[in-house]
């Protein structure tokens, strides 16, 4: 037996706008709406997209005694990033590690300057929460917002029409972090997302949250975009998705994000180490890992997707990677995807085979993002 | 001619012993945009439920299964350039693969077109 979906707030707003409904962590989503997704897939890249990511965990976690160090320090304590660094109106993206250096979820990290805000995968919410709950109790209060809205505004006019409606975020920068009155919502505004593409990320109380899509959805800009094109966008932007790409074993270092642990968590670093899983992982970030994720394209166009084994040649052997996730790239116009392959078979320019229906199609190891990101640095 | 559907959402338009199949619009209008179409290259002399082709939306991929016992006469030329055409038009440009028809007796079997369209509701 399953259990009923989840509604987020926006879903009479997703009917109306004849998205098609389908299950998704739980909550009824829109995958697509009358344009299809390699239509709002395009839109998203060209002008903008408001997605509906209001099945994600905010979550607040505010200093039981004013001390926001203290807390940066605790929450260090599960994730492997400089939190205590993250200055009062920034984000930054990091994730939670279990003891075997695996990854529990990824998730981002905003300093609100008297607060932080942590918004996590749909999938883990309740597991994430109990984990912070747990580990964090001492220093903070943890505080599941669940009278919050999350929307998302992605593409190179995403300033633009938000802009109408709120303009100072203009003056905001890739990673930036706000709060402020939008259509009289009490918002909190981030300049990030999950397309590869410029854009916001905008949190307000579930009561505003269906007047404040539609004020964005009446810029002229705007289309509603469904998860559809969410996963291909993301995908030709390099991005993971939890649970395809990462999951508990998978480590940051297999999943090609070093980039996300700052030198002051690693050896050598003031506050190296001191969260699940270090032991490993500080290993991995100093030797490497035996396998990695990278890009992947296919020739031909077919799609080659999750699940698909990986091999060095076009027939016989054992596999050497896996595909994690894989679709038809709108943009690039040809089938992208990411997986993970053993070491020797990580260089750019590698040439693999992927099997697909019983035959192996020629794939080569390619830098991700496969589109180029549009971020407003 | 006549126009047969399966439960499978194909269609099968029958000319004297030969079938052209494809699939049907509520399909086509399901599975969204279509990338990628390909004859299974094994299929040749098959039987009802054989997976005969293979169809690739943005987000899956799904088999075409044999809608009656044939043999494969010819795939659609113009679907390696242009699979949208399975988007456009199932029921026409989009057509599939043509089969040779060697148990005429299953026809029976299959819904009509006000069948169909029950099934579909």
């Amino acid at each position: 037996m399953s259990e009923p979906l989840l509604h987020t707030p926006l879903f009479s707003l997703h009917e109306e706008r004849g998205a098609r409904m389908v299950p998704f962590a739980g909550y009824a989503m829109p995958l697509h709406y009358a344009d299809g997704i390699m239509t709002e897939h395009q839109h998203t890249r060209t002008s903008a997209g408001l997605f509906d990511v209001s099945h994600m965990g905010q979550v607040a976690l505010r200093p039981i005694d004013g001390d926001m160090a203290r807390v940066a320090l605790a929450l260090e304590r599960i994730v492997p990033v400089d939190v205590l660094g993250l200055k009062a109106g920034r984000q930054r993206y990091g994730f939670l590690t279990n003891d075997a250096g695996g990854i529990l979820d990824d998730l981002m990290i905003v300093n609100m300057g008297q607060w932080f805000l942590v918004v996590i995968n749909a999938a883990c919410k309740a597991q994430d929460i109990a984990r912070m709950q747990a580990e964090l109790s001492g220093d903070c209060t943890v505080e599941p917002l669940e009278d919050r809205a999350l929307l998302a505004l992605q593409g190179p006019a995403a300033e633009t029409a938000l802009g109408r409606l709120m303009p100072d975020v203009a003056t905001m920068k890739f990673m930036d972090a706000r709060s402020g009155t939008l259509e009289g919502a009490d918002a909190i505004v981030t300049r990030s997302g999950y397309t590869g593409e410029d854009g916001f990320e905008i949190s307000v109380p579930v009561a505003d949250a269906e007047h404040v899509a539609r004020a964005l959805l009446d810029q002229p800009e705007v289309k509603p975009i469904g998860l559809g094109a969410r996963d291909s966008l993301r995908l030709e932007a390099g991005l993971c998705l939890y649970g395809s790409d990462l999951d508990e074993t998978t480590s940051p270092v297999e999943g090609a994000l070093e980039w996300a642990i700052q030198k002051v968590r690693r050896n050598g670093g003031a506050r190296a180490g001191g969260f699940p899983g270090s032991d490993l992982i500080l290993t991995q970030l100093d030797k490497g890992a035996s396998r990695r994720r990278v890009g992947l394209l296919a020739e031909g166009r077919a799609p080659v997707r999750h699940g698909a084994e990986l091999f060095a040649t076009n027939e016989g052997g054992s596999p050497i990677g896996v595909v994690t996730s894989g679709a038809f790239g709108p943009t690039l116009q040809s089938p992208v995807a990411m997986g993970y392959v053993e070491t020797a078979y990580v260089p750019v320019g590698t040439k693999v085979f992927a099997e697909l229906r019983g035959r192996r199609i020629p794939v080569t190891v390619a830098s991700m993002p496969f589109v180029p990101a549009g971020f407003k640095r | 001619m006549t126009l047969y559907f399966t439960k499978e959402h194909e269609w099968l338009r029958v000319e004297g012993d030969v079938a052209v199949v494809g699939i049907t619009k509520h399909a086509a209008e399901e599975l969204g945009e279509i990338v990628f179409f390909e004859l299974n290259v094994s299929a040749n002399d098959v039987q009802l439920g054989d997976s005969i082709a293979v169809v690739e939306s943005v987000k899956a991929a799904s088999d075409v299964y044999a809608p009656v016992d044939g043999v494969i006469v010819e795939g659609n030329p113009d679907l390696a350039s242009n699979p949208e055409l399975i988007s456009s038009d199932p029921e026409g440009k989009g057509w599939m693969l043509k089969m040779k028809l060697t148990k005429e007796a299953q026809l029976a079997d299959l819904l009509d077109a006000n069948a169909y369209a029950a099934l579909i509701g």
